[in-house]
C-alpha cells in the first residue's frame, strides 16, 4: 500500500521531479565518466610517460570526484528539502487520517529509493554510452592510437558511482525523517493558507548597501588586477576572495531593492505593462534567497573561470611547444665542481675525484670519453655559460633594490646570474632560429622571457644608463628592456634571464658554471628518432648506466618529453577543468530551475489574478518569460563581471601565458558550454512554469 | 438609459450526456446604465456559474449575452481578454490582490494592462483612492492592511477602468459586519456618484438589501424579482427576508 502510494506520488508530482530527476541522471553519468577513465582502451596504446600522466590524472579525478560527490549530495540535500515542503499539504492529510510520522518518512524514504535507483540506473547508463566518446576524446588528447575501436565498461568506476550515490541518498533519507518528525499537523493543514509576509527592506538602506558593496568589490577587481603586485602572500589572495564573497552576498542582498528604487523612479517605464508586476515578483524572491542566489553566482564564476582559463593555458601551451623546442636535445652539465658543497637543504655533499676531473671538460668530451657514439646527433654546438659571485640580482638592481624588493618580496635576491658571451649565444640562437645580437665592447644586453621577470627588470632598464661590474670592467646596457631568447628548452618561457657580455670581457675559467650542449638527432624516419630518443631517457639505456657508474651527472631536455609532459599537463588541466566546471554549472542552473518551479503554486495563484482582471495569454507569458529570464541572468551577469577580473588574475599568476586573443577561443567554448546547459534549464524551467500555471484555467 | 447587459435564454450544462446536470436553466434579464443589481441564491443554485459566463470566464451552452451592444458569447479567446479589460471590472470574495504589489500598484496594474499613458496613471489613482477613502493605505502591502481595505482596494481596481459593467462575486463574504457596511456604502458611492453599473452576487440578504433591484435564482431559473423602488433599506430588507424564506422552504410550499 505504502509503495502504490510512493510511486502515485512520484508519478504525480513528476513536474517537479522531472528536473530533479534530470539533474540526478546527469550527475550520475558525467560521476561514472570521469571514474572510468583508467579503463579506457586508450591507456593500453600510449607510451610510458604518457600512462604515468594519465595515472596522475586518474588519481587527481579521484580525489576530485570527492568533492563533487560533496557539492552534489549538498544539492541532493537542498534540492529534496524543498520538494518535501511544497508536499505538507498532502502528509497532513494522511496524518489526519491516522497515519504515522514513522510512515510518511517510509513513503518518502521509499520515494527516495525509487528516485535513487531509477537515477542510478538510467545515470549509469547514459555514462556508458557516453563514456565511449569520452575514450575518443582522451585518445585524441593524448594522442594515443585508437584504430580499433572497442567497448569500454568500467566495473569500478561504477561500483564507485553506486557506492557514492547510495550514501548521498541515505543522507538525504536521514535528513527528511528528520524534517518530518518536527512537522505538527495544524501547521501541515494550514501550509497553503499561508499569508507570506512580504519582506520590506529600507529602500534608502538598499541603496545606500548596494553602492558600499559594489564600491568593495570594485576595489577587489582594482586589487586582483591593476593591483596585481601587491598580491604576493596567500592571506593577501585570501582576503580579496573574502571581499569578492561579502560583496556578492551584499548585492543580492541589496539588488532588487536597488532597481526597484530606480525603475520605479521612472515612472514611465514602471507603469507600463506587466512592468511593475515582473519587478516585484523578482523582487520578491530575491530577497528570500539571498545566500542561494550567491553561492549560485559564484558557482557560475567558478565555472566560467576554470573553463575558459584552463583551455586557454592548454591552447597556449600548446602553441609555446612549437617555438619552446627548436632542437631535438639539450645536454648540460654542471662545470667546475667543489671538493664539497652544502645544498640548499643543509645537507653537505663530496665530490669525487672522477667528478671534478670530469666537471672541467666538454660535454662532448664526457660523451667521447664514455665512448658514446656522436653520430647520431647533428648540429651540435657546445657553449659554457658563467656566473660571477658578485653579480647576484641584488646587485643588477643596484641601488633600486629595496624598491623592487618592497614590491616583489617573494624573489630569490640572492640567485647568481647567468653570463654568456654573445657569440656563444648567437651560435645557440642561430641553431634555434632565434633573433642574434650584436654587442659593443662595454655594452651588455638582459634576454629574458619570462613575462613577468621580464617586467620587473624593466622596471631598471628603463631608467636608462643602467651599467653592470661584471669581471673588473663596467658595462652599460645597451636596450632599455629586456630582449627575447632563451637557451635551455623547456615546456614554456621560464628563462627568467641571461646577461650577455661582449666577447671581450674577461671572464676566467673557474667562473664557468655549467656547459650547455644542443644537437639534433641524425634520423630519417621515427623509429631511428625514438631509438635515439631511447639512449637520452631510459634510464636502463646503456649509456646513462655508464654515466651513473662514473657518477657523472649531465641533464637531458629532449623535445619529446617536453612535448609529452606538456601535453600530460595540458589534458589532467583540462580534464579537471570540464568536470568541476559541469558539476558546478549543474549545480547551480538546477537549484534555480527547482526554486523556480516549487514556487509555481505561489505563481499559479498570482497569474490567475493577472487572467482575471484582463491580461491575455501573451502578456502572461511575456511575463512569466521575463521573470525567469531575469531570475537566470542575475547571478549570470555577476558571475560573468566577476569572471572578466578573475581569468585575468589566474592568468597573470601563471605569468602572462596567454594574451587576449588566446583567450577567445576558450571563452567561445565556455559560452557554448554554459549557453547549452544553463539554457535548457532556463527552457525547462519556463515550459514548466508555463504548464503549471495554465492548469488554472 | 440604455441597456448594459442583455442576458437572452442562457444555458449552461456540465457533464455527459449520461450524467448531464443543468447549472443554468434558460435565464434572460437585462441591466440598465447606471443600476445596482443584486443576483441572490443559495449555493448550489447556479448564481455563480451566471456570473462566470457574464464575465466571459465561462462559456454558455446556448443563449447569448449582449454588453453594451456587444455579443460576447461570439467572441474569440483573444478578444475576450481585451474585453475584459476594458469593458468589465471585477471585485472578487477573496480580493484577489497581488501580495507583491503595494495598494497604489495593485489598483494601478488594472490601468498599466490597458497601456494608458503613465501620467494619467497617478492621477486617476489618487483621485480613485480619494473617493473610496483609501489615501492611507496606498503605500502599504495587502498583508498589512484589514480585510475591508483590501476589498476597497479591489473595488478601486475594479472601477478605476471605467468599465461599463462592475461584477462583483460575493463582495462581502470575507469581511466582518462593520467592513461589509462600509464597503457597501463605497458601493453606493460607485454606483450614485461615479455612475458605475454594479452587478453583485451574493447570498446575504443584508448585502442584497444595497442594490436597487434583486434577482432570485433557483435550480438555474430565475424564481423572482424584487425592485426597491421608493421603500427604505429596511423595508426592502424584510421584502428580501420574506423571499428567501420561500426560497428557503420546499417548492410545493411555495406553489
Amino acid at each position: 500500500m505504502l509503495f502504490k502510494l510512493s510511486f502515485e506520488n512520484m508519478k504525480k508530482s513528476f513536474k517537479d521531479y522531472a528536473i530533479y530527476f534530470l539533474t540526478l541522471v546527469l550527475g550520475v553519468a558525467i560521476f561514472y565518466m570521469f571514474n572510468s577513465l583508467d579503463s579506457q582502451q586508450a591507456m593500453l596504446t600510449v607510451s610510458d610517460s604518457t600512462r604515468e600522466m594519465i595515472k596522475l590524472m586518474i588519481d587527481m579525478l579521484g580525489m576530485i570526484s570527492v568533492f563533487v560527490a560533496i557539492v552534489l549530495g549538498l544539492l541532493i540535500v537542498y534540492a529534496n528539502s524543498f520538494l518535501i515542503n511544497r508536499r505538507k499539504k498532502e502528509f497532513g492529510i494522511y496524518m489526519t487520517l491516522g497515519m504515522g510520522k514513522w510512515q510518511i518518512s517510509k513513503i518518502i524514504l521509499l520515494e527516495t529509493i525509487l528516485v535513487g535507483i531509477l537515477s542510478l540506473l538510467v545515470g549509469i547508463v547514459i555514462g556508458i554510452f557516453a563514456s565511449q566518446f569520452m575514450s575518443i576524446l582522451v585518445s585524441k588528447l593524448f594522442q594515443a592510437d585508437m584504430s580499433e575501436f572497442t567497448f569500454v565498461f568500467s566495473k569500478d568506476a561504477c561500483m564507485k558511482t553506486c557506492v557514492y550515490f547510495a550514501i548521498m541518498y541515505v543522507a538525504v533519507a536521514l535528513f527528511n525523517t528528520i524534517t518530518v518528525s518536527r512537522y505538527k499537523l495544524i501547521n501541515l493543514l494550514t501550509a497553503l493558507r499561508k499569508n507570506e509576509k512580504v519582506k520590506i527592506k529600507n529602500p534608502f538602506l538598499c541603496v545606500v548597501v548596494f553602492i558600499l558593496a559594489s564600491f568593495v568589490l570594485g576595489y577587489a577587481y582594482w586589487k586582483v588586477t591593476g593591483g596585481i603586485q601587491t598580491m604576493n602572500t596567500a592571506d593577501k589572495i585570501l582576503h580579496v576572495i573574502i571581499m569578492g564573497i561579502v560583496s556578492t552576498i551584499f548585492i543580492f542582498w541589496s539588488l532588487s531593492g536597488f532597481i526597484l528604487n530606480v525603475i520605479k523612479s521612472m515612472k514611465k517605464v514602471y507603469l507600463k505593462g506587466t512592468n511593475m508586476f515582473v519587478l516585484r515578483q523578482i523582487n520578491n524572491k530575491i530577497n528570500t534567497m539571498v545566500i542561494s542566489m550567491s553561492v549560485i553566482c559564484l558557482m557560475l564564476f567558478m565555472t566560467i573561470s576554470i573553463l575558459s582559463s584552463s583551455l586557454s593555458l592548454r591552447n597556449t601551451m600548446q602553441k609555446d611547444l612549437e617555438d619552446m623546442t627548436p632542437v631535438d636535445l639539450n645536454l648540460y652539465k654542471t662545470a667546475n665542481l667543489p671538493e664539497k658543497m652544502v645544498n640548499r637543504y643543509g645537507k653537505e655533499i663530496i665530490y669525487t675525484k672522477e667528478q671534478r676531473e670530469d666537471s672541467k671538460i666538454t660535454i662532448q668530451e664526457t660523451l667521447k670519453n664514455c665512448e658514446f657514439d656522436s653520430s647520431v646527433l647533428k648540429d651540435i654546438v657546445e657553449i659554457p655559460i658563467y656566473t660571477s659571485e658578485n653579480l647576484t640580482l641584488e646587485t643588477f638592481f643596484g641601488d633600486s633594490v629595496e624598491e623592487v624588493k618592497a614590491k616583489f618580496s617573494m624573489l630569490a635576491y640572492d640567485t647568481v646570474e647567468q653570463i654568456v658571451k654573445v657569440s656563444d649565444y648567437n651560435k645557440i640562437a642561430s641553431l634555434y632560429g632565434n633573433t642574434q645580437y650584436d654587442l659593443k665592447d662595454d655594452e651588455y644586453l638582459v634576454v629574458c622571457d619570462f613575462k613577468s621577470m621580464e617586467e620587473i627588470r624593466n622596471q631598471i632598464l628603463k631608467k636608462g644608463n643602467h651599467t653592470l661590474s661584471i669581471a673588473g670592467k663596467q658595462y652599460q646596457s645597451k636596450e632599455k628592456e629586456c630582449q627575447n631568447g632563451f637557451i635551455v628548452m623547456s615546456t614554456s618561457h621560464i628563462n627568467t634571464g641571461i646577461i650577455l657580455v661582449p666577447d671581450s670581457c674577461p671572464l676566467k675559467e673557474e667562473e664557468k658554471q655549467m656547459t650547455f650542449l644542443a644537437a639534433n638527432y641524425q634520423a630519417t624516419t621515427n623509429e631511428q628518432r625514438d631509438n635515439i630518443q631511447a639512449m637520452f631517457a631510459r634510464k636502463d639505456s646503456s649509456f646513462l648506466q655508464k654515466l651513473a657508474s662514473q657518477g657523472i651527472i649531465i641533464e637531458d631536455m629532449t623535445k619529446i618529453t617536453i612535448i609529452e609532459s606538456s601535453v600530460g599537463v595540458a589534458t589532467i588541466v583540462t580534464f579537471i577543468a570540464i568536470y568541476l566546471g559541469i558539476i558546478f554549472l549543474l549545480a547551480s542552473s538546477a537549484i534555480l530551475a527547482l526554486k523556480q518551479l516549487t514556487e509555481s503554486s505561489d505563481n499559479q495563484q498570482r497569474y490567475s489574478i493577472l487572467r482575471k482582471i484582463g491580461c491575455d495569454e501573451k502578456m502572461i507569458n511575456k511575463a512569466l518569460f521575463r521573470q525567469i529570464g531575469i531570475f537566470f541572468a542575475m547571478p549570470l551577469i555577476l558571475a560573468i563581471i566577476h569572471s572578466i577580473f578573475g581569468i585575468q588574475f589566474v592568468l597573470s599568476m601563471i605569468t602572462g601565458l596567454a594574451s587576449c586573443e588566446d583567450l577567445l577561443p576558450s571563452i567561445v567554448v565556455t559560452v557554448i558550454v554554459i549557453g547549452v546547459i544553463y539554457g535548457a534549464y532556463f527552457l525547462a524551467t519556463y515550459m514548466g512554469s508555463k504548464t503549471i500555471i495554465k492548469e488554472d484555467s | 438609459m440604455g441597456k448594459v447587459l442583455e442576458v437572452k435564454n442562457i444555458e449552461k450544462y456540465y457533464g455527459s450526456k449520461t450524467n448531464l446536470s443543468k447549472a443554468i436553466d434558460n435565464i434572460s434579464f437585462e441591466v440598465d446604465k447606471g443600476e445596482f443589481v443584486g443576483i441572490m441564491g443559495a449555493s448550489g443554485s447556479g448564481k455563480t456559474t451566471l456570473l462566470n459566463c457574464i464575465s466571459t470566464i465561462d462559456k454558455v451552452t446556448a443563449g447569448h449575452i449582449v454588453i453594451n451592444g456587444q455579443d460576447i458569447t461570439r467572441l474569440k479567446a483573444n478578444h475576450l481578454n481585451q474585453f475584459r479589460r476594458e469593458e468589465l471590472g471585477f471585485i472578487f470574495q477573496d480580493f484577489n490582490l497581488l501580495d507583491t504589489l503595494t495598494a497604489y500598484e495593485n489598483i494601478a496594474l488594472a490601468l498599466t494592462i490597458q497601456k494608458i499613458n503613465p501620467k494619467e496613471i497617478d492621477k486617476r489613482v489618487t483621485n480613485i483612492a480619494e473617493k473610496l477613502g483609501i489615501q492611507e493605505i496606498l503605500k502599504k502591502y495587502p498583508y498589512q492592511v484589514s480585510g475591508g481595505q483590501k476589498q476597497r482596494i479591489a473595488s478601486a481596481r475594479a472601477i478605476i477602468t471605467n468599465p461599463k459593467l462592475v461584477l462583483a462575486d460575493e463582495p462581502t463574504g470575507a469581511l466582518d459586519s462593520k467592513s461589509a457596511r462600509q464597503l457597501l456604502e463605497n458601493f453606493e458611492i460607485l454606483n450614485e456618484k461615479m455612475m458605475a453599473t454594479i452587478l453583485m452576487v451574493t447570498h446575504d440578504a443584508f448585502t442584497a438589501s444595497y442594490a436597487n433591484r434583486i434577482i432570485f435564482i433557483r435550480d438555474g431559473k430565475i424564481f423572482n424579482e424584487l425592485v426597491k423602488g421608493n421603500d427604505t433599506r429596511k423595508q426592502f430588507f424584510e421584502k428580501i427576508i420574506e423571499v428567501q424564506t420561500l426560497l428557503g422552504g420546499d417548492l410545493n410550499d411555495v406553489i
